[in-house]
């Protein structure tokens, strides 16, 4: 891959170099730069690389940090999910304490498609079936009558030893019976409290939508992070008898050794997959052979969905929120153009 | 918390910007980084633009101030205007193709289990 050096971010023993984007109009004489829509489509580049039921990874090339970074804020901060807010308790005699518990119980990613609520305009207004779903939880441990003689494992000897998130009973209200089917925790396995022959607990949840600027247990994402494509170039020939130790300065399957042809290669494909530790800068000799970067506007995202959304919802989600956001400052920006304008009164808040 | 930011408007020129306002500071409410770096950047790209950059005044105030500066006694407003508008066309970009990538399925597929 043979990449331009205003594209570069240089990765040297001790520092990073040329790290600002340069592409505005003004910095290169007798260059444009401004924005323009066509030239920016023919530069851009979005490709899915790695799909699973959880996550998913993708590589944006030929956009703005500033614009990588509002994907990602927006993913982890601003993507709407629906967690439990409320949490009644009628009783509790397990060792753990309400408040305790209802914070363990309000960290349960549920699979309620968010698309399917409203978002609550006031978090003490009473719900409604658009905007709340009620889940029921009641739990008692007792002794199991047929544990075997002589067992240690509260397994065998209790009945509900253990408060679950499968244990959450969703309740449907009103027009939900219809709109959604089997609502209930991501991952049943989730224990929210131990319990002991007697100790119950009994509580009634609602969940509403939220966002992960509000807590963090609204987030739909587990992770949502970028990296830079490193960008690796061998400037002299690494000598033969070093090249098992050149190739284990990178990670696996960056560099390859090709014997026959006594030469040493950096694989395009592994490239992406080198961490630039920066190990071989630390060689006196390598030092002089290599020069490492990273690629300044290839992103290569990594999103981990814990959530309803299907890992490969997430990003058009994200652009979603952006485009309103983008809507709504729009619209307030524009009823300013009839106050402003030529000559006219300026109403300026007192800020 | 809701009631208040209903009644501030998203977008306010704070006092101090010039009559024509070529030169003004935008204060945009229940914004952040998130909003204020990528408009900054889209305005930036802009060559009527002299000057943009934004602060984020207090970490636990849901507010941030974009200041622009025009040459040639430009309008700001119009210019932010036409930011807001490019960004929205960076979005449908982004989204086309990466539904586009997502749509010819040459990728890797794999199960993870939880």
């Amino acid at each position: 891959m043979n990449v331009g050096s205003r594209r570069l971010v240089g990765v040297t023993a001790e520092r990073a170099t040329h790290v600002s984007s340069t592409d505005f109009p003004g910095h290169y004489p007798d260059e444009d730069h401004s924005w323009d829509l066509s030239i920016f489509k023919s530069n851009l580049k979005v490709e899915v690389q790695r799909l699973s039921n959880r996550s998913i990874e993708f590589d944006i090339v030929g956009v703005d940090a500033s614009i990588a970074n509002a994907f990602r804020r927006i993913m982890i901060a601003e993507v709407p999910t629906v967690a439990a807010e409320r949490v009644y308790i009628f009783n509790n005699t397990s060792v753990i304490q309400d408040e305790v518990l209802a914070h363990r119980v309000g960290l349960v990613p549920l699979n309620v498609d968010p698309r399917h609520l409203d978002m609550k305009a006031d978090v003490d207004d009473s719900g409604t079936d658009r905007d709340t779903i009620i889940f029921k939880a009641h739990v008692l441990c007792e002794r199991n009558p047929k544990a075997p003689k002589g067992s240690e494992d509260p397994k065998e000897l209790y009945i509900n030893h253990e408060f679950l998130s499968s244990h959450l009973e969703w309740q449907p209200a009103g027009e939900q019976a219809i709109l959604m089917k089997d609502i209930k925790p991501l991952n049943p396995n989730i224990v929210l409290a131990k319990l002991r022959p007697g100790q119950q607990v009994d509580m009634e949840i609602h969940a509403i939508k939220g966002v992960g600027k509000d807590h963090a247990k609204f987030s739909p994402v587990a992770t949502a992070s970028y990296r830079l494509h490193p960008n690796i170039v061998i400037t002299k020939p690494i000598p033969m008898h070093r090249a098992e130790e050149f190739k284990n300065c990178f990670a696996p399957g960056v560099v390859v050794v090709d014997k026959a042809k006594k030469v040493v290669k950096i694989d395009p494909k592994g490239m992406r997959n080198d961490t630039v530790t920066r190990e071989v800068l630390r060689d006196p000799e390598f030092s002089e052979m290599v020069q490492l970067s990273r690629i300044r506007d290839f992103f290569i995202f990594n999103v981990e969905s814990e959530s309803a959304y299907a890992p490969q919802e997430m990003l058009p989600e994200a652009i979603k929120v952006l485009r309103s956001k983008i809507a709504d400052i729009k619209r307030s920006a524009e009823s300013l153009l009839d106050i402003g304008g030529d000559g006219g009164d300026v109403s300026m808040a007192d800020l | 918390m809701s009631s208040q930011s209903q009644l501030t408007p998203k977008v306010q020129i704070m006092k101090g910007a010039t009559p024509n306002l070529s030169a003004a500071t935008y204060q945009i409410h229940d914004e952040s980084h998130t909003m204020g770096n990528a408009l900054r950047w889209m305005l930036l790209k802009n060559p009527h633009v002299e000057f943009c950059g934004y602060s984020v005044p207090h970490p636990s105030e849901p507010n941030i101030q974009l200041r622009i500066q025009m040459f040639d006694e430009r309008s700001s407003l119009e210019a932010l205007l036409k930011a807001l508008g490019d960004l929205d066309d960076l979005c449908v970009a982004v989204n086309d193709k990466y539904a586009e990538s997502l749509r010819t399925g040459e990728f890797e597929r794999w199960v993870e289990k939880s």
